[in-house]
């Protein structure tokens, strides 16, 4: 019992950073965006974390400048996806690209540099009395607590309200949104923003809560993971939850396998969640090969009025 | 009363102007790359002087220490060996719009295969090593593609997730073997192989590090681009490239093309492996590649796909990497250089849009 008590809170912990940007991505692909910069996003998030949290030591100044920086580079992505209607394939990988070699710069003096825990946790210990799932809750941190919120919020938002309603018809069929009235290029300018933020703020709680200092690419994939969650998730706040808790559990799999003694060569370990994740993508694949995905159906196609391709 | 269906004009000023496809331009500008680098030195030029320092020295010693020099010239030229071909590589898989991103793993195959050959078969005779490196080397790269191709043919699996989850997987097993069974004995702890013998060394061009994979580099190019004009090979991937459906109908078989295009791709990064440890390096090691498979990303899409292009823009690079180095020399991280890649990406992807639209008032 006490092992999979432990195995659940890690997989928690490990799994927020990831949901985190999953949501961010779900809510910028179902607005018909292709989001594949979340690597460089959460790069910049944590750097920006890392650096304001050092030198001010104050977390709400810490989030609001990682809000910042995200609604400015997710600025920088909606300019050139919807306005530009460049390809957003390539403008992700810019993204990336742009996000680990200037995070690499500016954290270049800060690297290695012990960042204290700054995100409180949520004591609530007259939740321990209930048996089981209350010993789980009744520690969490701040940004957990909010992740749950968030993917609530999310899932009433999109499938509940008239909104959401929109959001998913600028996915399916922009064209058929903007006859309906629903300004596509400022409502996708939105929402590639919001998720910028979700995103960013990945990369926040994986430097606060989860890793003990900032490390050049600290991420390690954890962006593209979460672009592939997306995917396994179908686009939905509620599986999301599950999807990265999975892969969180597989994260941390790795080194309970080490701690208990496994002659396995940690380099074998640690490629877990990366194969895993091949894996899941080809099951899935083979599964729906004759349904559709649920993505999207005008997900990486840029939307101009009056124009046919 | 008529309706008043039109806007005055005075209000509706912002909205008066439309972007739309200009069909009068063929091709793109010559001028939107340089344009791009231009932008993108400015940009991170602001970055750079909001840190303290003052830019143009900055780029001034990065550009010195680049192209400056004799020494700085061979070395741009030996950087942008592993660029060309991994860049070129990642060109031929664009071609049909396959988005191979794991040229870094790829190359790190490749450099395996090539030191495998080193260690297992230490005593194979002069002429028949670097041949057997070769092919070996190309094979591993290829397979490394391969195993991004199944799964996008068969399984409807995103390239782009795979390529990238399999560079991360690469890098791992390069790290398993450097720190644990192919670690040199006498190496003091250093995480790298045994240096190779001068057999298994590919020769260098005088007293330089310039060896003989820039030979490699350049057959690789030409190959590529009488394949791509004069072969029916390259004209279906032509067409697969401009429109897939009327390449599906005339009975291309694309997943086949898939494969194989993802088969070379792989095995292209793979020779640059090759080359980067039995030409440069002389062993395996850890951190092998300063990000020659994501930085050839860009070298591709400067070059637009083209052959002479690849030449060019893996030079440039190649200089960037090499002037991102000496920037060290004055505290500075070498990560501006990454920083700048990624700006002038942002920069080509915006100046390439901008060039085929066309801004037209709306009376």
């Amino acid at each position: 019992m006490e092992i999979v008590y432990q195995m659940l809170l890690a997989a928690i912990s490990s799994g927020t950073p990831l949901l985190f940007a999953t949501l961010g991505g779900i809510l910028i692909e179902r607005s018909g965006i292709i989001q594949l910069g979340a690597e460089g996003l959460m790069l910049m998030g944590a750097v920006t974390a890392c650096m304001t949290y050092l030198q001010t030591g104050s977390l709400g100044i810490t989030l609001l400048a990682v809000c910042g920086i995200s609604l400015l580079l997710g600025g920088v992505h909606a300019f050139l996806s919807v306005s530009l209607r460049a390809n957003q394939i390539v403008c992700g990988l810019a993204m990336t690209l742009f996000g680990a070699g200037f995070s690499a710069y500016l954290g270049k003096p800060f690297s290695g540099i012990p960042v204290p825990r700054a995100v409180p946790k949520l004591d609530m210990p007259w939740l321990e009395s209930v048996p089981f799932i209350g010993r789980i809750f009744a520690h969490l941190d701040l940004f957990t607590w909010f992740s749950f919120v968030l993917v609530i919020a999310l899932h009433l938002f999109i499938h509940r309200t008239s909104w959401g309603l929109h959001l998913r018809a600028m996915g399916d069929n922009p064209a058929t949104a903007d006859v309906m009235g629903i300004n596509v290029q400022v409502f996708r300018y939105g929402y590639i923003m919001v998720g910028s933020i979700l995103i960013g703020l990945a990369g926040a709680d994986l430097l606060l809560v989860y890793s003990p200092t900032w490390t050049e690419g600290m991420t390690t994939g954890r962006g593209w993971i979460a672009v592939a969650l997306v995917i396994f998730a179908r686009w939905n706040p509620i599986r999301a939850l599950f999807c990265a808790y999975f892969f969180g559990a597989l994260d941390m799999l790795g080194f309970r396998i080490q701690l208990i003694g496994s002659e396995i060569p940690s380099y074998f370990l640690k490629m877990i969640p990366y194969v895993v994740t091949i894996l899941v993508l080809m099951f899935l694949g083979w599964r729906n090969r004759n349904k559709p995905s649920g993505s999207p159906e005008s997900l990486g196609i840029p939307y101009i009025r009056e124009q046919r391709f | 009363m008529a309706i008043e269906a039109v806007p005055k004009p005075s209000k509706m000023k912002w909205r008066s102007y439309r972007i739309e496809i200009d069909s009068s331009k063929r091709g793109s500008s010559w001028w939107i790359p340089f344009v791009s680098v231009l932008l993108a030195l400015i940009v991170c030029g602001v970055f750079i002087a909001a840190n303290g320092m003052n830019p143009l020295p900055v780029y001034k010693k990065m550009f010195m220490g680049a192209f400056g020099t004799a020494y700085g010239l061979t070395e741009t030229l030996v950087k942008a060996i592993p660029l060309l071909l991994c860049g070129l590589g990642v060109a031929i898989a664009y071609r049909i719009s396959v988005w191979n991103i794991g040229a870094e793993g790829q190359f790190a195959a490749g450099a395996m295969a090539a030191t495998a050959v080193t260690i297992y078969f230490p005593n194979m005779p002069g002429l028949l090593i670097i041949p057997t490196m070769i092919i070996f080397s190309i094979a591993a790269g290829g397979l490394w593609g391969l195993l991004t191709a199944i799964p996008r043919t068969y399984f409807q699996v995103d390239e782009l997730v795979t390529s990238l989850m399999l560079n991360y997987v690469a890098l791992l097993a390069l790290d398993y073997f450097v720190f644990g069974p192919w670690k040199d004995p006498q190496g003091m702890n250093f995480p790298g192989t045994p240096v190779f013998t001068a057999a298994q060394s590919l020769p260098v061009l005088g007293d330089s590090r310039l060896h003989l994979g820039l030979l490699f580099g350049i057959i690789a190019i030409v190959l590529y681009g009488f394949l791509i004009k004069y072969t029916r090979w390259g004209y279906e991937l032509r067409l697969i490239g401009a429109n897939p459906e009327a390449a599906k109908h005339a009975g291309i078989r694309i997943s086949r093309h898939i494969l194989l295009v993802m088969l070379i791709s792989g095995g292209l990064a793979g020779l640059a492996g090759m080359a980067e440890v039995s030409g440069v390096t002389h062993r395996l090691m850890y951190g092998i590649s300063p990000g020659y498979g994501y930085t050839a990303i860009i070298v591709a899409w400067l070059a637009k796909l083209h052959p002479a292009g690849l030449v060019v823009s893996a030079f440039l690079f190649g200089g960037l990497i090499v002037g991102g180095f000496s920037v060290q020399t004055i505290g500075l991280p070498s990560s501006i250089s990454e920083m700048l890649q990624g700006a002038i990406l942002f920069f080509l992807i915006a100046g390439g849009t901008i060039s085929k639209f066309r801004l037209r008032r709306i009376r």
